[in-house]
C-alpha cells in the first residue's frame, strides 16, 4: 500500500521520451491523440487530392486527365480514405486527448492497446494507398465494394481487404479502450448523468463501433472467399444473393454514418453553450436523443437499397423507420438553438465553426429527410442529390465539427491562443467554398446527373464547373489551416488554464498545455 | 452510315458484341492540348453546345412520374418552411443576443413543455409525409395488369431489350462517338445521351419491365418515367410505366457497373400505339430475316 503511494509521488519524472521512440512507443493519451489528430489531417489531404483529381476531370464534359478506371479508383479510394483514414481516427484522436481529461482519469483505461490501435492504422493505410500501383490499380467498386463487380477488382483485391480488415481492429480496440475508460475511470462524483455531451455521444459511437466493424470484417471476408476460395454467397450461380452483400454492407454502412456524426453532435454540444455562456439546453434529452439516433440506426439499413427490389412491406418498413431518425435529430438541433437562445453570444472561430455546422448540417438533414420518402428516393438514389447530401452531413458535418473541436481545445493541447483572426479566414473560406461546392450537386443530381461517372451529358456543364471551383477553394483553405495548426503548435500567446470565458469541465481545470501527466489525483466532482 | 462507338449496328441479335474494347482506344490528347482545352473552357470558349440548365426533377411523363414529382416538392416545401423558422431562430440569436450588443445571458437550460413539443409536432409532420408516400409506393409497386413486357438486361456496358412473345429483341448501346468523348469533335446536344438502337414503347399502356443482368450491377433509370430500378444477375426485378406523350426520353445507368459506367445510356422512344405497332411489325420481320441468314436480300426488297 505504502509503494504505491510512494510511486505516485514522483510522477514528475515522467516526461515524454525524446525522438522517435517517443511517438512509436508511448502509452500516453494525449500523445496518441495528437498521433491520431496528425494522421487524420494527413489523410484529409490525401483523400483531398483524390477529390481534386475527380473534380478536375468533371470540371468539363468530355475525358480530359484520367482514364474512366483510374476515376472510378479515386471515388472510391476517396471515400475509403476520407472516412476510414480521416473522419473516424480524427475523432478517436479527439476522444485520446479529451475523455480522460473530461471525466477526470488519468489516462485511458487500456493504454498499450492504445498505442497498438494507433499503430495499426498506418500500416493499414500504407497497404491501401499501395494497391494505387498494383496490376489493375486500387478498388474501382465504390467503397461499399458491392460484389459482383468489386469481385472484378485486380490484384489489389486482398491487400484492400486485409486494410480494411486492420482498419476495422484498430477502431474496435480504440472503442473498447474508450468504454473502458468511460466506466471504469470516471473522478468520483462524476456520475453518468453528469458527462459532458462529447463523452456520452462517444460512449454510444464506441458501442456502435464494436456492434458493426465486425459485421463489416463478415461481408468483405465472404467477398474474399467468394473470389479466392470458390464460395458464392453473393452469386446466384450456386445459389447466393448480389443483394444480400448489400443488406450486410449496410447493416454495418448505416450505424457507421453515425458513428461519424455523434462525436460531431457532442463537439457542438460543448462549444455553443461555451460561447453563449449558457448550460446546454435539454441535457438529458440530448443524452435520450443521441441513444435514440443510435437504436435507430441499426434498423434503417435497407433505405440505402430502395432499387434493389425489396417487397413492398420492407419498403415502407425502412420508409417510416428512416423517416422517424428526423426526430431525434431535430430535438438536437432544437436544443442548440435554445441553447443559443438568450445567451451572450461570442464568435470566436470554434463557435463560427459551430454555428455553421448546425446550420448546413440541417440542410445535409433536410435533404436526407427528402431521400427517406422512397418514391422521391427512387429518382434521387445514385445521383448527386446523394452526393450532395451526404456530403453536407459530412463536410460543413462531421468535418465542421472536428475543425471546430481543434480551435477550440488547441490552445488547452498546445498552450498557445491560435491565431485568431487567420482562424475566422479559415472559417470563411471553408464555409463560402464549401457551399460553392456542393450546393450545385443537388441540382445536377434532380436533373439527372448519376454518381461515380467520369463524363457527363451537356446540360450538367455549368454545375460541374462551379462546384469544381468550390473544391479548389475548400482545398487550399484548408491548407491555411495546417498553417495555423502548425503556427499554434510553435508559439502564440500564451492561453490561460480557463482559456474560454464560458467554458465548463474538468478539462479546463488543468493548466494550459495540459501536464504530460493529469488528474493522477482524481478531481472530486459535485 | 459511321457509328461512333465502333460497333456494327448490324450485328444479329442474340450475340454478344464484345465490348471490353469499348474505351480502350479513346484517343486522349497530349496534355498541353488538354490544358489549352481547359483554359479555354475558362475563357468561355467552349467548342461544346449547350443545353439548358436543369435545376429540378423532371415532372415527367407518367401519372407516377407526376405523382413523384408533388411528393419531392411537398416534401422540399415541407424542408424549406422548417429551414427558415429554424435558421430565422439562429440569425435571431446571432444578432440580437450577441455580448457585443450587451446581451446577458440568461441561464435556463430546461423545458419539459418545449422538449415534448418538439418531438410531438416534427412527429405529426412526418405522419402527414409518409401517408401520400406510401399512396405513391404502393401504386409503383403494382406492375400486375400489363399490355406489355419487356425483359431489360444489362451487360458490361450496354442493354439488351427483349419484347416477351413478340419476337423481338435487341442490343442498344451508346453511339457517341468516341472523338468527341476524347473532345476531338464538337460535343452535340444528345452527348452521351444517344444510343444505336431506341427502346421503342406505346404510349398509353401499361408497360411492365423485368431487369435482369449478364454480369455485374446495372440499374435502368429513365427520370421521365420515374423508373429506377436495379439489375441483378441472376435475379428478376420488376416496375412499370404508362406513358402519356409520344417523345424522346433519355436517362443512364445509375448502378456503377465499372469502367464503361457512364457510357450505357438509356433511350426510350414513346410512339402512338398504331406507330409502335407498325415499328414492331418492321422489326420483327427485319429480325427474322436476319436470323434466317438472308438480311441483305430482305433489306433489298423491302427498300431500305
Amino acid at each position: 500500500m505504502s509503494a504505491v503511494i510512494h510511486d505516485t509521488d514522483h510522477h514528475d519524472d515522467h516526461g515524454p521520451a525524446y525522438g522517435w521512440k517517443r511517438w512509436l512507443f508511448t502509452t500516453n493519451h494525449k500523445d496518441i491523440g495528437t498521433l491520431y489528430l496528425f494522421f487524420s489531417l494527413a489523410m484529409f489531404f490525401v483523400g483531398g487530392l483524390m477529390a481534386l483529381v475527380i473534380r478536375t476531370e468533371l470540371f468539363q464534359p468530355g475525358l480530359q486527365i484520367v482514364d474512366p478506371h483510374f476515376f472510378n479508383q479515386m471515388t472510391s479510394m476517396h471515400a475509403l480514405v476520407m472516412i476510414f483514414g480521416a473522419v473516424m481516427p480524427a475523432f478517436v484522436g479527439l476522444a485520446n486527448w479529451l475523455v480522460p481529461m473530461m471525466v477526470g482519469a488519468p489516462d485511458m483505461a487500456l493504454p498499450r492497446m492504445n498505442n497498438w490501435s494507433f499503430w495499426i492504422l498506418p500500416f493499414g493505410f500504407t497497404l491501401l494507398l499501395l494497391t494505387l500501383f498494383l496490376p489493375g490499380g486500387a478498388p474501382a467498386a465504390g467503397w461499399t465494394l458491392y460484389p459482383p463487380l468489386s469481385l472484378q477488382t485486380g490484384a489489389a483485391f486482398p491487400f484492400a481487404i486485409f486494410a480494411i480488415h486492420m482498419l476495422g481492429i484498430s477502431s474496435v480496440m480504440g472503442a473498447i479502450n474508450i468504454i473502458a475508460t468511460i466506466f471504469n475511470l470516471r473522478a468520483p462524483g462524476m456520475t453518468l448523468m453528469k458527462m459532458p455531451l462529447f463523452v456520452w455521444t462517444w460512449l454510444i459511437t464506441a458501442y456502435l463501433l464494436i456492434a458493426v466493424m465486425p459485421v463489416l470484417a463478415g461481408a468483405v471476408t465472404m467477398l474474399l472467399t467468394d473470389k479466392f476460395f470458390g464460395t458464392t454467397f453473393f452469386s446466384a450461380t450456386g445459389g447466393g444473393d448480389p443483394v444480400m452483400y448489400q443488406h450486410i454492407f449496410w447493416f454495418f454502412g448505416h450505424p457507421e454514418v453515425y458513428i461519424m456524426i455523434l462525436p460531431a453532435f457532442g463537439i457542438i454540444s460543448q462549444i455553443i453553450p461555451t460561447f453563449s455562456r449558457k448550460p446546454l439546453f435539454g441535457y438529458s434529452s440530448m443524452v435520450y436523443a443521441t441513444a435514440s439516433i443510435a437504436f435507430l440506426s441499426f434498423i434503417v439499413w435497407a433505405h440505402h437499397m430502395f432499387t434493389v427490389g425489396m417487397p413492398l412491406a420492407g419498403q415502407l418498413f425502412f420508409m417510416f423507420s428512416t423517416m422517424l431518425i428526423a426526430v431525434p435529430t431535430g430535438v438536437k438541433v432544437f436544443n442548440w438553438i435554445a441553447t443559443m437562445w438568450r445567451g451572450s453570444l461570442t464568435f470566436e472561430t470554434p463557435m463560427l465553426f459551430a454555428i455553421a455546422f448546425v446550420i448546413l448540417f440541417t440542410i445535409g438533414g433536410f435533404s436526407g429527410l427528402m431521400l427517406a420518402i422512397t418514391p422521391a428516393d427512387i429518382q434521387y438514389h445514385d445521383t448527386y442529390f446523394v452526393v450532395a447530401h451526404f456530403h453536407y452531413v459530412l463536410v460543413p458535418g462531421a468535418v465542421f465539427a472536428i475543425i471546430a473541436a481543434a480551435y477550440y481545445w488547441m490552445p488547452k493541447w498546445t498552450g498557445h491562443m491560435y491565431d485568431e483572426k487567420l482562424g475566422k479566414w479559415h472559417f470563411w473560406l471553408s464555409t463560402i467554398f464549401v457551399n460553392v461546392l456542393f450546393f450545385p450537386q443537388h441540382f445536377v443530381g434532380l436533373a439527372g446527373m448519376p454518381r461515380r461517372i467520369p463524363d457527363y451529358s451537356l446540360q450538367f456543364i455549368e454545375f460541374n464547373q462551379i462546384s469544381t471551383i468550390g473544391a479548389f477553394g475548400f482545398g487550399f483553405a484548408q491548407l491555411l489551416f495546417l498553417y495555423i495548426v502548425v503556427k499554434c503548435v510553435r508559439g502564440g500567446e500564451k492561453a490561460t488554464s480557463h482559456v474560454w470565458e464560458g467554458a465548463r469541465g474538468l478539462e479546463w481545470t488543468l493548466p494550459s498545455p495540459a501536464p504530460y501527466h493529469s488528474f493522477e489525483t482524481q478531481p472530486e466532482v459535485k | 452510315m459511321r457509328y461512333g462507338g465502333g460497333w456494327d449496328p448490324a450485328a444479329p441479335a442474340g450475340e454478344v458484341p464484345d465490348l471490353t474494347n469499348l474505351l480502350e482506344n479513346l484517343d486522349m490528347r497530349p496534355f498541353t492540348t488538354r490544358a489549352a482545352a481547359c483554359i479555354g473552357i475558362l475563357l468561355g470558349a467552349t467548342g461544346t453546345a449547350h443545353a439548358d440548365w436543369a435545376v429540378n426533377m423532371p415532372r415527367g411523363v407518367t401519372p407516377i412520374s407526376r405523382d413523384v414529382y408533388d411528393l419531392h416538392m411537398l416534401i422540399f416545401w415541407i424542408c424549406v418552411i422548417i429551414g427558415v423558422v429554424v435558421f430565422g431562430l439562429i440569425f435571431w440569436s446571432i444578432l440580437r443576443h450577441r455580448k457585443s450588443k450587451g446581451a446577458v445571458a440568461s441561464q435556463f437550460h430546461e423545458s419539459t413543455t418545449a422538449e415534448i413539443a418538439w418531438t410531438i409536432v416534427p412527429f405529426l409532420i412526418l405522419v402527414g409525409m409518409s401517408v401520400p408516400a406510401a399512396k405513391t409506393l404502393v401504386e409503383m409497386e403494382d406492375s400486375s395488369d400489363s399490355d406489355l413486357t419487356i425483359t431489360v438486361t444489362g451487360y458490361q456496358w450496354m442493354w439488351h431489350y427483349e419484347y416477351v412473345g413478340e419476337d423481338v429483341e435487341f442490343y442498344s448501346k451508346l453511339s457517341t462517338p468516341r472523338t468527341a468523348i476524347a473532345n476531338i469533335d464538337a460535343k452535340d446536344e444528345d452527348y452521351l445521351l444517344a444510343v444505336d438502337n431506341r427502346l421503342v414503347v406505346p404510349v398509353g399502356k401499361k408497360i411492365r419491365f423485368q431487369h435482369t443482368s449478364e454480369d455485374v450491377i446495372h440499374s435502368w433509370w429513365v427520370p421521365d418515367l420515374s423508373v429506377k430500378k436495379d439489375a441483378i444477375p441472376g435475379y428478376v426485378n420488376t416496375n412499370w410505366a404508362r406513358i402519356d406523350e409520344p417523345g424522346v426520353y433519355r436517362g443512364k445507368c445509375a448502378e456503377l457497373c465499372g469502367r464503361g459506367h457512364g457510357f450505357m445510356p438509356v433511350v426510350v422512344e414513346a410512339l402512338p400505339e398504331d406507330e409502335f405497332q407498325q415499328w414492331l411489325e418492321e422489326k420483327r420481320s427485319a429480325q427474322q430475316a436476319a436470323a434466317g441468314g438472308d438480311a441483305d436480300r430482305v433489306a433489298r426488297l423491302s427498300g431500305q
